[in-house]
């Protein structure tokens, strides 16, 4: 077991620096001199001399060859100093600071309600397999997993939102705040980025299940005369949940990706609008430390499920 | 010349022969949902060639009816702020989304493939370079990577795919990457070294077309995949320039007006909707048919 954790620590180590070498040049190939994005947005640009520019590019190291300018980026992100925002005037350490605890409330509330239920329907399916449940379950999911987040998110706002007015279209409070209104707030935005995962979890979770019930020992348990709540949760759950791990980690990339949407769509102050905001902004600095942390946080949640994963299934380890 | 134990009847009563296309289509039709999404799909090729013949408006002309008209005879999904008639512009979103998906498809597939079957076959640093820089942009979501490509790149029909194409190579790299790995511990593998055949030639001639099964369906799936994906970064704004016809823009457009012309939004999102549910059950049945095998891996 170290060996294989010492093994997906060391690639997920290689991962990271590829990460970070993959945002910092996707950023510089920006079309046009990031100093002069930055002048002009900050002051007009006619006013500088040659002599204030090149000045200024010495001040933000952007005179110095890419290499360093990389080894210096990285340094300072390790230190929590990703910049400062041009478009905001704030650094984007704070702003990520405000920003991200929005985001990360509305995607775990996804994340467990998409993980909790889709298990229990694709459990539900499973058992039930041919009955009216599963053919009430299983085209859903099929639902659920076509449906582009967007258009559930718009038809919510327009039925629940607009038509009937039970929950508010845009908006976000955080709970300490006001604990009910913050909840009004995040229901549709919660389901828009649940259903996804919820659908692909109930899919799994029927296929593997049924794969396992099927297996001997199960037939044994179920012959020692072992009650069926017994035999599902105690002795066919926990092998079927194995490849219903993998997909958690599949999912918080999803719901990073959703969150640009949902938080468009219902005017929530996220880190995905904040991004999106940015990049018709052209704030590279705020773009490059969104993308960047991200992508950690996606990578770091991988490795968790990797190493579960060796931990819950032996034969991975030593694959 | 009786075999021992066996007589005559035993081989008139073995099935017969099934020919592999009747297998085929017996099993790929077997589902309706996979007929109905093959049914849409023609439907769909049929609206994006036939398109100057079906659409009634011109779906660019701004000011040739009232703006924002509500549904009637003469616009069956009423008209948008410019006057267009929202028909119209839906059936050529139709090109726009083909074009983007299967362009887009087509590039990916083709660097995916290539990078992983050299990481596959090679295997050792090849593999280590290869599938790490894989693993590292399969960190950032799709839509997030495509979003910030495309901004780099500027918007315009060609950056998307562009920027579409790089989301999505990863997945096809690690798919063959895998296949391959499976595929060269086969004997005729094998057999074709010790003959002599070049790297190349293995390559190409005899784990290529092993892995062909697994990459077609995954192939489908991702067009569907991709025109969701187009849809989603249009509908942010970045994509296909103002007078263009994308299902994903038009979202864009007619949210504003949601309260009073639904209709603006909602029938290009149903017909993404559709469309993104058919190339998915034509690829779900596609695995059925070619290797019920891969049901779960892909």
């Amino acid at each position: 077991m170290t060996t294989y954790i010492v093994r997906r620590l060391l690639q997920a180590l290689v991962v990271l620096v590829i990460v970070t070498l993959i945002v910092f040049f996707v950023m510089r190939l920006l079309p046009g001199d990031p100093l002069l994005i930055y002048v002009a947005q900050s002051a007009n640009i006619q006013a500088m001399s040659p002599e204030v520019l090149d000045e200024m590019r010495r001040e933000f190291g952007l005179d110095k060859p890419l290499m360093i300018q990389y080894v210096n980026w990285v340094g300072g992100v390790f230190r929590g100093e990703f910049g400062q925002s041009i478009f905001y005037h704030e650094k984007v350490g704070t702003l990520m600071l405000e920003r991200f605890p929005v985001t990360l409330h509305i995607g775990i509330l996804a994340l467990i309600i998409g993980a909790v239920f889709g298990v229990l329907a694709g459990l539900l399916a499973a058992v039930r397999r041919g009955k009216w449940i599963d053919k009430v379950i299983t085209p859903l999911t099929y639902v659920g997993i076509t449906i582009p987040v967007f258009f559930l998110g718009i038809l919510l706002y327009y039925v629940l939102g607009l038509k009937l007015g039970w929950l508010p279209i845009a908006g976000y409070t955080s709970p300490m705040e006001d604990f009910w209104l913050s909840m009004k707030q995040v229901i549709m935005p919660v389901i828009c980025l649940a259903v996804f995962g919820l659908a692909a979890n109930a899919r799994q979770m029927r296929s593997a299940m049924l794969e396992v019930i099927r297996q001997d020992y199960i037939r044994t348990a179920w012959a020692k005369g072992l009650g069926e709540r017994f035999v599902i949760t105690k002795h066919a759950m926990k092998n079927s949940l194995i490849p219903v791990i993998t997909l958690m980690g599949l999912g918080v990339g999803i719901i990073f990706g959703g969150s640009v949407l949902i938080e468009t769509i219902f005017a929530i102050p996220g880190v995905g609008r904040l991004l999106v905001s940015s990049i018709f902004g052209q704030d590279y600095v705020v773009v490059q430390a969104i993308t960047l942390v991200i992508a950690v946080v996606v990578l770091l949640v991988n490795l968790a499920v990797d190493i579960s994963y060796g931990w819950f299934d032996p034969r991975i380890r030593y694959g | 010349m009786a075999v021992d134990g066996m007589v005559a009847s035993d081989f008139l009563e073995a099935p017969p022969r099934v020919s592999e296309w009747r297998r085929f289509r017996r099993v790929f039709l077997a589902r309706g949902v996979v007929v109905f999404g093959l049914v849409v799909l023609v439907l769909l090729f049929i609206t994006a060639i036939f398109a100057p013949f079906l659409a009634p408006y011109d779906p660019y002309l701004p000011g040739q009816a009232p703006s924002l008209a509500q549904p009637s005879l003469e616009h069956p999904l009423g008209t948008d702020l410019l006057g267009r008639d929202t028909l119209s512009r839906l059936i050529y979103g139709s090109r726009t989304a083909l074009e983007v998906g299967f362009i887009s498809v087509a590039v990916a597939s083709l660097f995916g493939v290539v990078l992983g079957i050299l990481a596959g076959y090679f295997k050792g640093a090849v593999n280590i370079i290869i599938m790490r820089a894989m693993d590292a942009l399969l960190c950032f979501p799709m839509i997030l990577l495509a979003l910030v490509v495309a901004s780099v790149l500027g918007g315009g029909i060609q950056n998307v795919i562009i920027a579409l194409s790089i989301a999505t190579i990863p997945g096809y790299a690690r798919v063959t990457c895998a296949l391959t790995l499976s595929l060269k511990e086969n004997d005729y593998v094998l057999a074709q070294r010790s003959m002599g055949s070049s790297d190349i030639r293995t390559m190409l001639r005899h784990i290529l077309p092993n892995a062909f099964p697994p990459l077609i369906v995954l192939l489908t799936m991702q067009l569907g995949n991709l025109i969701l994906a187009e849809a989603a970064l249009s509908f942010l704004g970045i994509g296909i320039a103002p007078p263009g016809a994308a299902w994903g823009g038009m979202v864009n457009d007619g949210y504003k007006y949601l309260r009073t012309n639904p209709v603006l939004s909602f029938a290009p999102c149903i017909a993404i909707m559709l469309v993104v549910f058919a190339f998915n059950m034509v690829g779900d049945g596609l695995r059925d048919a070619l290797d019920p095998r891969l049901r779960g891996l892909l």
